[in-house]
């Protein structure tokens, strides 16, 4: 186990990890070697850094197919995710999954869905089951705005609500469904006010003040585990690169480089990256690169599964 | 052939339960959900005495919000528990659908083998006294196209009780598809928990000149039409496939191999469906070395109408069953048997509502 001088440098770590490990997706991309439609998260990987900083091994996550960060800030092996995404038999799914559906049982991470949504109630029923076997662990689903649009989120909310099942819901609400705003899709921006009305705690976070939400997670996390119901958090934010690809797409005309270049000033991983000593930043770098060497270095060496393998696993 | 320990006599839905109570008795992390279940009509008896037995811990109803539950349920499973999700129409597993066939069926092969479903899902076909378009469809061929789901549908209480077991045991999720005009239905049922094992075909009646498939309730009436077919001298054999995915085919090849003619009588529509199936590997089988005449019987290509001049003709029935084998067997057709010969205790006992 690394440790770090401080709180900063350790989100630092997970979302620089996040940062270059999607940036060198988005290089490999054009050589054709990974064989999955990859949706990249870069500018967002805060989020998920900041709360599942406060989570323990045998806690759950649930990501979406834009799960990259959700799984690495929650300690999926890296050489087994980039494996996946080259379709290998090293893969956290043997090649099964691609980047639309890692997982990683050993360490919390739900299996992902490419179906928006979906992962939602599947979340609510891991903190059921967590209820049920009276353990102290929680579960932290992370979904964007769209999949709030989803019947399924109304009615997750409502169920985890009445059982006070131990689940924070947050949404990483970056104002677009693909290409859609958010404006051509909801009747009112106010979702935390919505969510509220099930009776539970709702915050909105309209900054990317990494250090605000990881505070906020914290104390809902702990009082999941106490046992008073779940938590919503909503976390405005911005996506800088296509809604799935290795580009960025402001010339496409849906949306303007104005607002990128806000965000882009406020960039979380520069901030903390600032905000810590040069010498510790220097050594997490190094790392990372190391880290994602040898990572290629595998999914380039591990074989792809054979042919035969094809009917494995329909059936348990 | 099947002996049946002639002990005690138990009905369908009783069977179902006594199932459920058993698999929860055997395994703590065995629950039920679904709309009703707790209340006092006990989704007509089968879950009766369950919340007093086990407490609303581990039985409790759900919000009307079938596609979240069945992910809640998914989740559960995944986690290491093993729920029962009841739903007191099939209908309704349209609302289910996306969870039950993008996640549930998926999730063991998607993952890499990493992860488990086990989960049943309880769900009941509906049948006469209006009934009608939403409370009366068979889907079990919806679902057994997708891989990485079982489905299975009881004709008896034997197999209700020792499906629901094996169902709960199963680490893959298993669809137990039940029908309404069945649940007063009596059957000799064992005492102790006991299982029906899924992929194995059961022979109701041998005969020589045809291979009657009946699914679900449309077993009994095929066996009733092998009856009135006996006093014609026509020989029936009549098989229960008790689930349908996996198929036992390999019983359903001998049989025809042996009687040289097939009639699958379907609780469903015709259309790509599990008569379709069963004709079509008929039809690929290496297997069968003579020609066979095969025919299918099912739901009219209609929605269910709700008023009985019209219901009646919807559905196949001992009368429509027996004069096609007869035509099958003879060429004929110059024989009906009477109304009153064609007439089925269940159907009778059941008066509504619902």
């Amino acid at each position: 186990m690394i440790s770090y001088s401080t709180t900063e440098a350790r989100l630092y770590a997970s979302i620089a990890l996040i940062r270059r490990t999607e940036e060198v997706i988005a290089e490999i991309y054009p050589s054709d070697k990974i064989k999955s439609p990859v949706h990249l998260a870069i500018g967002q990987e805060y989020i998920a850094a900041a709360v599942i900083d406060h989570l323990k091994e045998s806690d759950y996550v649930s990501g979406t197919y834009r799960g990259h960060g959700v799984y690495l800030a929650k300690g999926g092996n890296l050489n087994a995710m980039m494996a996946e995404l080259y379709g290998k038999a090293g893969g956290c799914a043997k090649g099964r999954a691609g980047s639309m559906h890692l997982v990683e049982s050993s360490k919390g991470v739900i299996g992902m869905s490419a179906v928006v949504g979906t992962g939602i109630p599947v979340a609510v029923g891991h903190a059921l089951a967590i209820k049920q076997r009276n353990r102290d662990d929680v579960v932290v689903v992370f979904m964007g705005d769209g999949a709030t649009e989803e019947g399924c989120f109304s009615e997750s909310v409502n169920f985890a609500a009445l059982h006070k099942l131990p689940i924070l819901f947050v949404v990483e609400n970056n104002r677009l469904a693909i290409h859609e705003p958010l404006n051509k899709r909801w009747a009112a921006d106010a979702l935390t006010e919505r969510v509220s009305t099930y009776g539970i705690p709702s915050k909105r976070f309209i900054e990317p003040d990494t250090l605000a939400i990881h505070r906020y997670a914290g104390d809902a996390i702990e009082k999941l585990r106490e046992g008073s119901g779940p938590v919503f958090m909503e976390c405005h934010t911005h996506r800088w690169f296509e809604h799935v690809g290795p580009n960025q797409d402001y010339n496409q005309g849906y949306r303007s480089e104005s607002e990128s270049e806000e965000w882009r000033a406020k960039d979380a991983y520069r901030v903390l990256g600032n905000s810590i000593s040069a010498e510790e930043k220097a050594g997490i770098d190094a790392m990372i690169e190391a880290d994602l060497k040898a990572a290629l270095e595998y999914a380039e060496s591990s074989p792809f599964p054979s042919s035969e393998e094809l009917f494995d696993h329909v059936y348990a | 052939m099947y002996t049946p320990d002639t002990s005690r006599l138990l009905k369908y839905f009783e069977g179902l339960c006594e199932g459920a109570e058993q698999a929860m008795e055997s395994d703590d992390r065995v629950f039920m959900m679904g709309l009703d279940i707790d209340d006092h009509r006990a989704i007509q008896g089968s879950t009766k005495g369950l919340l007093q037995k086990f407490g609303s811990e581990r039985v409790f109803t759900t919000p009307l919000s079938e596609d979240a539950m069945t992910g809640v349920a998914i989740g559960a499973a995944m986690a290491g528990q093993r729920p029962i999700h009841v739903h007191i129409r099939m209908d309704f597993l349209m609302l289910c659908m996306n969870q039950l066939v993008n996640i549930a069926a998926k999730s063991h092969y998607m993952y890499g083998g990493s992860v488990q479903v086990p989960l049943v899902v309880r769900t009941m076909i509906g049948k006469s006294w209006g009934q009608g378009a939403q409370h009366s469809q068979g889907l079990h061929s919806m679902f057994a196209h997708v891989p990485g789901i079982k489905v299975v549908a009881p004709s008896n209480a034997y197999d209700a009780k020792g499906l629901t077991i094996q169902a709960v045991r199963d680490n893959n999720p298993v669809l137990i598809m039940e029908h309404r005009l069945l649940y007063a239905t009596e059957a000799y049922v064992p005492a102790h928990p006991f299982t029906v094992e899924f992929g194995e075909a059961r022979i109701l009646r041998e005969g020589e000149d045809v291979t009657i498939v009946g699914v679900s309730n449309m077993v009994m009436e095929s066996m009733r039409a092998a009856e009135l077919l006996a006093e014609l001298g026509i020989d029936c054999e009549v098989i229960d496939p008790i689930t349908i995915s996996p198929l036992d085919f390999a019983a359903i090849e001998a049989s025809v191999n042996r009687t040289g003619r097939l009639l699958v009588v379907d609780n469903g529509w015709l259309n790509c469906g599990f008569s379709a199936e069963v004709l079509a590997r008929v039809a690929e089988s290496d297997q069968i070395t003579r020609k066979v005449n095969m025919k299918r019987i099912g739901f009219a290509a209609t929605t269910c109408p709700t008023t009985p001049s019209l219901e009646d003709a919807f559905y196949p029935n001992p009368r429509t069953i027996a004069m096609l084998v007869y035509h099958m067997v003879t060429g004929k057709q110059d024989w009906e048997p009477s109304l009153e010969s064609c007439q089925l205790a269940y159907q009778a006992q059941f008066k509504g509502p619902f």
